[in-house]
């Protein structure tokens, strides 16, 4: 792309395990991927970052708790703030959720059982930096993975999520893990910072996905950071 | 040494469900009468040199930025006296709704 502009950064943590494939899917998207490791506080001038799914830290303590202290967070969290586009995949919403990039938390899966398997869902917001490809209210079906993806937060946080149309994806079908309100991902308030439970990474490809719906969220950052550029 | 506890529970608000499975077992194991069942986590902070009040309000930090998430977790701190008699020095209230991330000081005298 022009004037450098694409790369996207995916940080790996001690633990993380969809790291590979969100750097895939960057790749499948037409942007440059940039591995980006936990210890290290440069982001190397990335356009973007995707925090993957995975087990950082062995989520000890809580999911996200400890890698959301790691050096990298330190520099992340700031150019969020800046409005830097970051995407969190499952364990990356956790860190986000344990960042106070965005409200609320996940608990524990009301079943208590882990969860794998294709799951349908609406993407409710397309003003997102992730979200710009899809159209309102499409559904979407990629893999969700998870054994803590209940979304929770306070009624106050909740009606504010829903008001500001920050709920970006909500379940389709029956809750599969009693997140409040069937929120699957949400969004800060200036739409740059996304986070969800289910994996687009694992949905790029017709070999390997159930579909290739999950390609939309990569496409879409590469189209923001050109509109913004 | 001294020692600190932290206590960290889900808020009341806050579905347990793992505090919900472990009740739901104890009839089938001949333990009745339990009504309800709450599962938290205990942190033991064997402190060098001695607890001052400095030192117990860099432990509350702890707990409010790190050990707890106070989205949906209460916590309590103490001192584990020698006597094996704890001592309650703060504690969160539990009653702040959940994300208002108001962790409360409850008003304990420091042992």
């Amino acid at each position: 792309m022009s004037g450098g502009l694409g790369r996207i950064g995916v940080v790996t943590f001690p633990g993380s395990l969809d790291d590979r494939d969100a750097r895939r899917a960057i790749s499948l998207a037409g942007g440059e991927p940039v591995a980006l490791w936990h210890r290290d506080k440069s982001l190397h001038d990335v356009d973007a970052v995707v925090l993957p799914g995975g087990f950082s830290y062995g989520d000890y303590l809580r999911c996200g708790a400890i890698a959301r202290f790691s050096p990298v967070m330190e520099t992340l969290i700031e150019q969020a703030r800046a409005g830097m586009p970051v995407l969190g995949i499952c364990n990356g919403f956790q860190v986000l959720c344990e960042s106070h990039l965005l409200p609320g938390a996940l608990t524990r899966n009301d079943h208590l059982h882990f969860l794998c398997r294709d799951q349908r869902m609406s993407v409710e917001n397309v003003n997102t930096a992730w979200t710009r490809d899809y159209q309102p209210g499409q559904e979407i079906t990629v893999p969700l993975k998870n054994g803590e993806g209940g979304y929770v937060a306070d009624t106050r946080t909740l009606d504010a999520l829903e008001a500001e149309g920050r709920v970006v994806f909500r379940y389709a079908g029956p809750n599969p893990n009693g997140s409040y309100r069937g929120i699957a991902g949400i969004s800060n308030e200036a739409g740059n910072v996304v986070g969800l439970m289910p994996h687009p990474e694992h949905a790029v490809e017709a070999l390997t996905g159930p579909t290739t719906d999950g390609l939309g969220f990569f496409t879409s950052v590469l189209k923001t950071l050109v509109v913004s550029s | 040494m001294a020692r600190v506890v932290v206590d960290v529970m889900l808020k009341p608000e806050i579905l347990d469900p793992q505090g919900q499975a472990v009740q739901r077992a104890l009839p089938r194991l001949g333990f009745e009468g339990i009504a309800d069942v709450r599962q938290g986590k205990r942190f033991e902070l064997e402190v060098e040199g001695p607890v001052d009040d400095a030192l117990l309000v860099r432990v509350r930090e702890m707990a409010e930025t790190f050990l707890a998430n106070t989205v949906i977790e209460d916590y309590t701190v103490r001192l584990e006296t020698a006597s094996g008699a704890e001592a309650a020095v703060s504690g969160s209230t539990g009653a702040g709704a959940a994300g208002s991330g108001a962790a409360s000081e409850g008003a304990g005298a420091t042992a």
